[in-house]
């Protein structure tokens, strides 16, 4: 086979009743447009969602339809081109956070993102996938992270962190009940975090570990769209957690790894896990409710919250993060749009990994930006690494003074000391 | 002078004045729509008019056309014509039997060969050689085709003659057919009815009288005079049609309000006929008015277009059943079909290679 | 065939032969969509599958994200064309008449003054929305000939049938017959285009919403 067909091969195995469906059912009335940050933030009728796929699209009629395949019988039908896909790779990758606001507007109920991560199977088996999407995949497969951080970067933040606390960071500690994951850009830029969760899970009392051999939860696999080399990232993280024999493993603050991890994984592999998968935001509202988690002092700060989109729309953890923000900010207040509806930093689904999308990606940013201007905050907290990142880049191109902050480490800034 | 053979002195000699005459033309100009000043013109016309030889042949019929023209007590318009006319050939009516009576409708054919009108009515049984329906040993088709010959014109009074009407309604056990399907060369015109309003058979001869030529006719050779709307179109019931007000059943409310009969099956919306203007037995009424839906009479086909009784939005054939076949049937093929499609996406995923990063 | 036999044959074969297409196409489109299947996802689940599918079959239908004005023309316009047209369909007296017919029983009618405005409304709507396809940029580079078919197989019956009902340019059999008729290209084009949507949208909403049940997403 060569590329073109294996492309083509690959939307051929992924489509599915669901996208048979959501073909069927397409009316044309571009109402997905307006929930594109792409569309919204650039007016380009190219970005529309339901556009995106018609390679797709034309492969489901031609492939799957009693009169696409009559008419592919009579040589009627215009065959999916190599060109066609190369033309579609931009609007596939770089215009697309698979942040999935389309799937909520589409009013005949398409799920159009859905419909994006399994284009992108066939895109990247024909081999039209961003330069800088591969780049970070063959680092992720290679070096064991798209950031090329490794083991011994994080055992200097390990070493530091027991340091700073005087506490033991657990390493490879089999029967531990939970098995924390980071993302590439905790263990690259927000190295906080390994002492913040050392910290709170101590006063919790929580048994956990970290794996040598999977300690990264980014999954550039599962945003270049190909199950194959997600299914290999995803494994060293279960093969780790499975080996250790730990109750469950803890999604960093990362959305796509938390996709990849908690919805994707057993797919990938195929077959279910040994464990769960919590969000580590679920797990500090988990242990809030449980009165194991407290925090002492406010922070007066006017903030709010950058809704990660594979936490909420993807991923139903909305209200967690809430729970959390009221025990130690008073002046939080909500973005318009906030919760389900939030709109996306810009760089998710692997655009934060795509140099060529970066104006693009800086231009669509005026969405946060007119969201943040009209509640007038000093500091944002997000719960996702690379929203972190995203947001941060953002705020620079527009000259904004705004801190950005994780929210388990802001939790971990204001914990109570330890009961003895 | 006075030519003996006019109408007006043939009136005279029976004692109808002038004056009856000249209500009758006005009448007749009304009917057909023609100018108002036309009455006068027809009078004239009328009035010098020679008598034309008709023969009026009766084929499958049920003589109700026959009655609608002449069953009246007193003169009336319908009594006039046959003034206007001499009826030479029609074997309920005449007086003559047997060979005499043969023998005079050879006469008239002869004498005015090329001249006369033929009136039919009744349809043709062509089926087994038209042995179906026969006069003196003849049979209908036989003598239509030899009175057709020197007919200057062919009136087909009544739907049987018009359509095939009833005798050639489902199953059509006689083949019958209407005059039309069997003359090509004569003009026809076609008064359908189950009767046909007398009026109208009186109209249309007078139109040839004055005018000597046939009136308009419609794409169903039918005098647009008469047939050029529909009952629905001038029927006192029509503002509770427009409302949307139905009587549901015969002895509703809506029925003694005198609501618009559609559901009950009324055909009015589609019957071109001008029963709700001239109306039947001396304007009395008709059907409407007396709370039944109109039958669609004049139409063709009218006896074989579904029942009576079912409205007109109704489906004329099941499709009850035709659906549910059909969705068995589409279901079965959706199964059959979609099992080769998972085996096309088997085969996809067997062909799948193996994604790796050098490939990247 | 003369005006009455065709009449009376869009009101019988005609109208066999179009039901035929349409539950046949519609039965096979429908169940065939569905029998493509989809894997059962392996990881475990948050929420109820079932529930919120069926929860966003009915919900879809008035949930509305912010909109442009370009999103608002459509929304507003689509919801006066559907409910117009369904207005129109299900409670004129003569359209219930015949679904009677077909059904064995019925439900009563609307006033005609109802109807007339939802058929005014729907017919405008249709015609600011041809409009709008062809100058609003998003629809026109989505849009393709089934589009612009569509809507005149759509937009036909509509006519037509105000037509009939206000006595407007031919007469009743011929307006009835070309209503009955446009009916029935219309029965025969929604299986094998865009228009199979009538029913293939509540099995896409299912998806889509039995995919965030699953995940415990709650819009």
């Amino acid at each position: 086979m060569n590329t073109l067909q294996r492309g083509i091969n690959a939307m051929i195995e992924q489509i599915d009743a669901p996208i048979a469906t959501f073909f069927t059912s397409c009316v044309h009335c571009g109402l997905c447009a307006d929930s594109c940050l792409f569309y919204t933030e650039t007016q380009d009728p190219k970005f529309t969602p339901i556009y995106k796929l018609e390679p797709l699209r034309r492969i489901w009629q031609q492939e799957y339809t009693f009169w696409g395949k009559l008419m592919s019988q009579l040589g009627l039908s215009k065959p999916v081109t190599d060109a066609e896909l190369a033309a579609w790779e931009p609007l596939v990758y770089d215009s697309c956070t698979l942040c999935g606001r389309c799937s909520l507007a589409c009013p005949v109920g398409n799920d159009i993102v859905y419909m994006v991560r399994k284009m992108r199977e066939g895109m990247v088996a024909s081999g039209h996938a961003p330069e800088g999407l591969k780049g970070a995949t063959q680092r992720a497969i290679g070096l064991g992270s798209p950031m090329g951080v490794n083991l011994n970067t994080l055992m200097a933040h390990i070493h530091n962190t027991e340091k700073e606390t005087g506490l033991s960071v657990p390493l490879d500690k089999e029967g531990a009940d939970y098995m924390m994951v980071l993302s590439s850009a905790e263990i690259a830029e927000y190295s906080e975090i390994v002492s913040a969760v050392t910290r709170i899970f101590h006063q919790a009392g929580v048994s956990w570990t970290m794996a040598s051999d999977g300690f990264e939860g980014t999954n550039s696999g599962i945003q270049i769209g190909s199950s194959d080399l997600a299914a290999e990232l995803l494994s060293r993280v279960v093969r780790a957690a499975e080996r250790l024999k730990v109750k469950y493993v803890i999604s960093p603050e990362c959305g796509h790894a938390y996709t990849a991890l908690r919805w994707e994984g057993p797919n990938l592999i195929g077959r279910p896990y040994h464990f769960e998968v919590i969000h580590i935001i679920e797990l500090l509202d988990q242990l809030r409710s449980e009165g194991r988690l407290r925090t002492e002092g406010l922070d007066e700060t006017r903030m709010t919250f950058h809704d990660p989109c594979q936490m909420v729309r993807r991923g139903g953890v909305v209200e967690q993060p809430r729970n959390l923000l009221h025990m130690v900010a008073p002046n939080f207040v909500e973005m318009p749009d906030a919760g389900i509806q939030n709109w996306c930093c810009g760089g998710g689904g692997g655009v934060s990994a795509n140099e060529r999308a970066e104006p693009l990606r800086i231009k669509v940013f005026s969405r946060k930006k007119a969201q943040l201007d009209a509640i007038g905050v000093d500091t944002i907290v997000t719960s996702c690494s690379n929203c972190r990142t995203m947001l941060l880049d953002g705020l620079e191109h527009n000259s904004m003074n705004l801190n950005v902050v994780g929210l388990t480490e802001l939790i971990a800034e204001h914990l109570a000391p330890a009961s003895k | 002078m006075a030519d003996h053979d006019s109408l007006e002195h043939r009136l005279a000699e029976q004692g109808i004045s002038r004056r009856a005459f000249l209500k009758f033309c006005a009448a007749m100009a009304s009917l057909m729509a023609l100018p108002p000043g036309s009455a006068v013109a027809i009078a004239a016309a009328l009035a010098k008019a020679k008598r034309p030889s008709v023969i009026w042949l009766s084929f499958q019929e049920c003589t109700g056309c026959t009655e609608s023209l002449t069953r009246s007590h007193s003169p009336t318009l319908e009594s006039l014509i046959f003034d206007m006319i001499s009826l030479d050939y029609h074997h309920t009516l005449q007086a003559a039997s047997g060979f005499a009576a043969e023998k005079s409708r050879d006469d008239a054919m002869q004498a005015y060969y090329g001249k006369y009108l033929l009136l039919v009515d009744g349809s043709i049984p062509t089926k087994d050689g038209g042995v179906y329906s026969t006069i003196a040993g003849r049979s209908n088709l036989d003598l239509l085709h030899e009175a057709a010959k020197g007919a200057a014109a062919i009136v087909a009074v009544g739907t049987c003659a018009a359509f095939g009407g009833i005798p050639m309604a489902k199953p059509n056990p006689t083949g019958a057919v209407a005059v039309s399907d069997l003359i090509k060369d004569k003009p026809i015109i076609n008064i359908s009815g189950c009767p046909p309003i007398p009026a109208v058979i009186t109209g249309v001869l007078a139109h040839y009288l004055t005018f000597g030529e046939l009136p308009a006719l419609d794409e169903l050779g039918r005098p647009k005079a008469f047939y050029g709307e529909t009952i629905h179109d001038h029927c006192y019931r029509r503002p509770f049609y427009d409302q949307g007000k139905f009587a549901k059943t015969f002895d509703d409310e809506g029925a003694r309000n005198g609501w618009c009969l559609y559901e009950l099956g009324c055909k009015g919306p589609t019957t071109h006929n001008a029963c709700a203007t001239t109306k039947w037995n001396g304007g009395a009424g008709f059907p409407i008015e007396a709370g039944h839906g109109c039958l669609g009479c004049s139409e063709p086909n009218f006896w074989d277009a579904g029942s009576f009784y079912a409205p007109l939005p109704a489906p004329s054939a099941d499709v009850t059943t035709i659906a549910e076949v059909a969705a068995v049937t589409g279901a079965a093929a959706a199964v059959a079909l979609s099992a080769l499609d998972r085996a096309k996406k088997k085969r996809a995923q067997q062909a799948h290679e193996k994604l790796t990063v050098k490939d990247l | 065939m003369n005006p009455q036999d065709l009449l009376y044959w869009v009101r019988g074969t005609g109208l066999q032969i179009a039901a035929a297409i349409f539950v046949l196409g519609m039965s096979y489109r429908m169940l065939h969509l569905v029998l493509l299947g989809r894997k059962k996802s392996l990881a475990i689940p948050r929420g109820s599958e079932w529930a919120y599918g069926l929860r966003i079959m009915w919900q879809r239908s008035f949930v509305l994200p912010e909109l442009s004005a370009r999103g608002k023309f459509t929304v507003v316009a689509g919801y006066i064309f559907h409910l117009g047209f369904l207005i129109t369909l299900f409670f004129l007296s003569q359209h219930i008449d015949m679904l009677r017919a077909i059904l064995k029983f019925g439900w009563p009618a609307l006033p005609r003054s109802v109807i007339d405005i939802a058929a005014i409304l729907s017919i405008a709507a249709m015609i600011a929305l041809l409009v709008h396809r062809i100058i609003d940029p998003v629809k026109r580079l989505l849009s393709d000939f089934q589009d612009y078919l569509t809507w005149a197989l759509t937009f036909l019956p509509l006519l037509t049938g105000f037509m009939l009902l206000r006595s407007i340019g031919f007469g009743y059999t011929t307006l009835l017959t070309l209503h009955i008729l446009s009916v029935e290209l219309l029965l025969i084009a929604i299986p094998f285009t865009k228009l199979a949507h009538m029913f293939s949208t509540f099995v896409s909403r299912w998806y889509n919403g039995a995919s965030a049940g699953f995940r415990g997403v709650k819009a």
